[in-house]
C-alpha cells in the first residue's frame, strides 16, 4: 500500500510571537521551526501501519511550503518514511489551496491511506485533513486517538468533548492525528545518516487564489496584572468575596 | 428575496446543546446586519428541545430526521447540510466549532465550493462585509479575515458569543424532513463516556492542577473543589507526562483551548503552552507558592502560598458561603 503523510513545519510552540513588517504574517526572525507536532504522531502511525503490515508499503511524505520545509521532511524521512515530496510554494498559507495540491498529489501517487496532524500549530485551522479526503471522495476520521485497520476495515476512537467516539469507516481514508494515538519514536542515528541518502523530490506549485484574506495580525490586549492577594489560606475569604462580587462567579 | 444563512445546530443525545444557542445568536445578528435571511438546521432523531431555538430569535427551523442520524455521521450529516445548503443556494453556513463542527465544517465547504472561516470569536458586518476575528498561534496572536470566495462556512468558538433571547420571540414553524437512506459510509457506533464528570472543553468553570500538587493522590483536592464550585478538572502537561492525570484533561497548546468564565490554576507555573491554553479565560485564580511564576501574569487574583494548603480553606470557605 502506498501511505501518504501530510507534514507542514511550523513555528516552534515555545515561540513568542511578533507581528511582522506587513502587519499580516508573523516576524519568522529569529523563530525556530519544527515539524508540526502532531504531524509526528502522524508519520509514527504510518511507520506502524508499514511494519503491521510488513510489505513493502511505501510511505510518501509531503509537505507544502518553501525549501525551509525540507527540514521537516528530512525529520520525518529520519523516524524511517521512505520518500519525500517538496510542493513548493512561497504562498502557504490558505488552507483551501493547500488541500488541492496536496490531494492532486496524493492522487497521483494513488495513496489509499492518507494520515495528517488534526492542527497545524501556527494557524490552528484544523481542516485541511477533512479538506483533502473530501476533494478526494475519500472517508475522513478526525483528532483520532486510536487506530485499527484490518483489509478494508477502518475503526478509530476520535476525542470529542466528553468521551471518544468509536467510528468505523473504510479504505481509502485520511486519519487525522491526535496526541495520544502514538510515542513518536526518536531518530536514530541510523536513521538520520540514511534520511540523508533519500530523495526529496521538489515540485513547483501555483496555489489558486486565496480563499481567506489576512486584513491584519495583532496581539491580544495583554491582561492588566492582578493583585496577589496574601501568602497563605488568610487570603482565602477576601478570594471568595471577589469571586462573588466582582467576578460574579460564585 | 433576501439570500439564506443557515444556523447548523448540535444535538448530543437528543438535546440542542448550549453552544447551538450561541450559534444561533450569531446567525440573528449576522442576517440582521447583512439583510439574510435566517433558517436553523437540526441533524438527528428526535430532539426535546428544538422548539427553545425561537426563544434565541430564530424561528425558521428545518430537521433532518432518521433513527441512524441520531449519532454523528460525518459522511451523512455532511450530504444532508451541504444537499440543503446548495437546495436553497444559502450564502452562509454557521456552527459552532466544537468537535462537531470542526469535522463537519470543512466537508460543507468544499460540498459547496466556500471558503471556511474556522474558531471565529467575533463576526463584524456593520460594515456590510463580514470580517472575522479568530486567534492564531494557540492565542498568540489575533487575525482579522474576511472571505473571497461567494459561499462561506464559518464556526464561532464555543463559550465566547453569548446566547441571547429575545424579548417577545415568534412561536417557531418546524419543517421535518425524513432522510431516506442517509450516507453512512463513516459512523459513530459507541460513544465511551470519559469517566469524569464534566469535560474541560465544556465546563464554564476548570480547576487546574500541576507539578506543584505534589502527588495524584492530592488531585483529590481539585476534584472537591472542582465539584464545590460546578466545574470540570484541568492538569498541565508535566502531570500528564508523569502520568497522574489523562490526556483529556490537559490544558494548553497541545491539550485543550478553554474559555471558561473561571479557571483556577493550583501549583501550575504557567509556561507558553499553557497560557496558551487558557488566557482568554474570563476570570483567572493562581495559587502557586513562588510569587514570580509567570501565572501571576495573567490571573486576576492570586495566593502566593503553599496550594495544599490553600485549596481546603477554599473549599471550606465556598461551601460556607454558597450555604448561606
Ligand atoms: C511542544 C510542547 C507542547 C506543550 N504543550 C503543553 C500544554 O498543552 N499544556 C501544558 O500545560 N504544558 C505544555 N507544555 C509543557 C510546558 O512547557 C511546561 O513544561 C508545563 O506546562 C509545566 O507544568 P507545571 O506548571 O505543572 O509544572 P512546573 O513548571 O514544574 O511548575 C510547577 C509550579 O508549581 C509551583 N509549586 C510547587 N510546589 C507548590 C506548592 N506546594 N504550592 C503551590 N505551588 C507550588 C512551583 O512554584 C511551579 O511554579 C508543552 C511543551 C512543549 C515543548
Ligand atoms: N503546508 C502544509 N503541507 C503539508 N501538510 C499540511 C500543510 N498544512 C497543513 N497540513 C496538514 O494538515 C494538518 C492540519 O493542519 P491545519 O488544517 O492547517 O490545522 C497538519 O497537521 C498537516 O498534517
Amino acid at each position: 500500500m502506498k501511505i501518504a503523510v501530510c507534514v507542514s513545519h511550523v513555528p516552534d510552540t515555545a515561540t513568542k510571537v511578533k507581528v511582522g513588517e506587513n502587519g499580516k504574517t508573523i516576524d519568522p526572525n529569529g523563530v525556530t521551526y519544527i515539524i508540526n507536532p502532531y504531524d509526528e504522531f502522524a508519520v509514527e502511525e504510518a511507520l506502524k501501519m508499514k511494519e503491521k503490515l510488513g510489505d513493502n508499503s511505501e510511505i510518501i511524505v509531503i509537505s507544502v511550503g518553501s525549501d525551509k520545509a525540507k527540514e521537516t521532511i528530512r525529520k520525518a524521512l529520519a523516524m524511517g518514511a521512505d520518500t519525500g515530496i517538496l510542493l513548493k510554494t512561497e504562498n502557504d498559507n490558505d488552507s483551501i489551496g493547500i488541500a488541492k495540491v496536496l490531494s492532486n498529489e496524493i492522487k497521483s501517487q494513488g495513496c489509499e491511506l492518507v494520515f495528517c496532524g488534526k492542527q497545524s500549530v501556527d494557524y490552528d485551522n484544523t481542516i485541511t485533513g477533512q479538506l483533502i479526503a473530501e476533494m478526494l471522495g475519500y472517508s475522513c476520521i478526525t483528532v483520532v486517538v486510536k487506530l485499527d485497520i484490518d483489509g478494508n476495515k477502518v475503526k478509530a476512537e476520535r476525542e470529542i468533548e466528553g468521551g471518544r467516539e468509536v467510528v468505523e469507516s473504510e479504505l481509502p481514508t485520511v486519519i487525522t492525528a491526535q496526541k495520544g494515538l502514538n510515542e513518536p519514536r526518536y531518530a536514530s542515528l541510523k536513521g538520520i545518516m540514511a534520511a540523508k541518502k533519500k530523495t526529496i523530490e521538489e515540485k513547483p506549485v501555483e496555489l489558486s487564489d486565496k480563499t481567506i484574506e489576512v486584513l491584519n495580525m495583532y496581539l491580544p490586549e495583554p491582561k492588566k496584572p492582578g493583585r496577589i492577594l496574601g501568602t497563605d489560606s488568610s487570603a482565602v475569604p477576601e478570594l471568595v468575596k471577589l469571586l462573588r462580587e466582582e467576578a460574579k462567579v460564585i | 428575496m433576501a439570500n439564506k444563512i443557515l444556523a447548523v445546530l448540535e444535538q448530543r443525545e437528543g438535546i440542542l446543546k448550549k453552544s447551538a444557542f450561541e450559534v444561533v445568536s450569531a446567525v440573528r445578528n449576522l442576517a440582521e446586519q447583512l439583510n439574510l435571511e435566517p433558517e436553523a438546521v437540526v441533524v438527528g432523531d428526535n430532539v426535546s428541545n428544538i422548539e427553545e431555538i425561537a426563544v434565541y430569535g430564530l424561528n425558521k427551523i428545518v430537521q433532518f430526521k432518521n433513527t441512524d442520524l441520531a449519532d454523528y455521521s460525518s459522511s451523512g450529516y455532511k450530504e444532508v447540510v451541504a444537499g440543503y445548503a446548495k437546495e436553497t443556494d444559502a450564502d452562509y453556513i454557521i456552527l459552532s466549532n466544537t468537535a462537531l463542527g470542526k469535522d463537519l465544517a470543512p466537508r460543507i465547504a468544499v460540498g459547496i465550493d466556500a471558503g471556511c472561516m474556522i474558531d471565529c470569536i467575533n463576526l463584524d458586518a456593520t460594515s456590510g462585509e463580514l470580517i472575522a476575528t479568530r486567534p492564531i498561534y494557540a492565542g498568540k496572536a489575533l487575525i482579522d479575515i474576511k472571505c473571497n470566495t461567494a459561499k462561506k462556512v464559518i464556526t464561532i468558538r464555543p463559550n465566547v458569543i453569548k446566547a441571547q433571547p429575545v424579548e417577545n420571540p415568534n412561536s417557531p414553524t418546524i419543517t421535518v424532513k425524513e432522510v431516506t437512506s442517509p450516507n453512512l459510509k463513516t459512523r459513530v457506533v459507541e460513544f465511551k463516556k470519559s469517566e469524569g464528570k464534566l469535560d474541560v472543553a465544556e465546563a464554564d468553570i476548570i480547576v487546574s492542577g500541576g507539578r506543584g500538587m505534589k502527588a495524584p493522590e492530592n488531585f483529590h483536592l481539585i476534584e472537591e473543589l472542582a465539584e464545590s464550585l460546578g466545574g470540570a478538572v484541568g492538569a498541565s502537561r508535566a502531570v500528564v507526562d508523569a502520568g497522574w492525570r489523562s490526556h483529556r484533561e490537559q490544558v494548553g497548546q497541545t491539550g485543550k483551548t478553554v474559555s471558561p468564565t473561571l479557571y483556577i490554576a493550583c501549583g501550575i507555573s504557567g509556561a507558553v503552552q499553557h497560557l496558551a491554553g487558557m488566557s482568554s479565560s474570563k476570570y483567572i485564580v493562581a495559587i502557586n507558592k513562588d510569587k514570580d511564576a509567570p501565572i501571576f501574569t495573567v490571573a486576576d487574583y492570586g495566593i502566593a502560598g503553599d496550594t495544599l494548603e490553600v485549596i481546603p480553606a477554599l473549599i471550606d470557605e465556598i461551601n460556607k458561603v454558597k450555604s448561606n
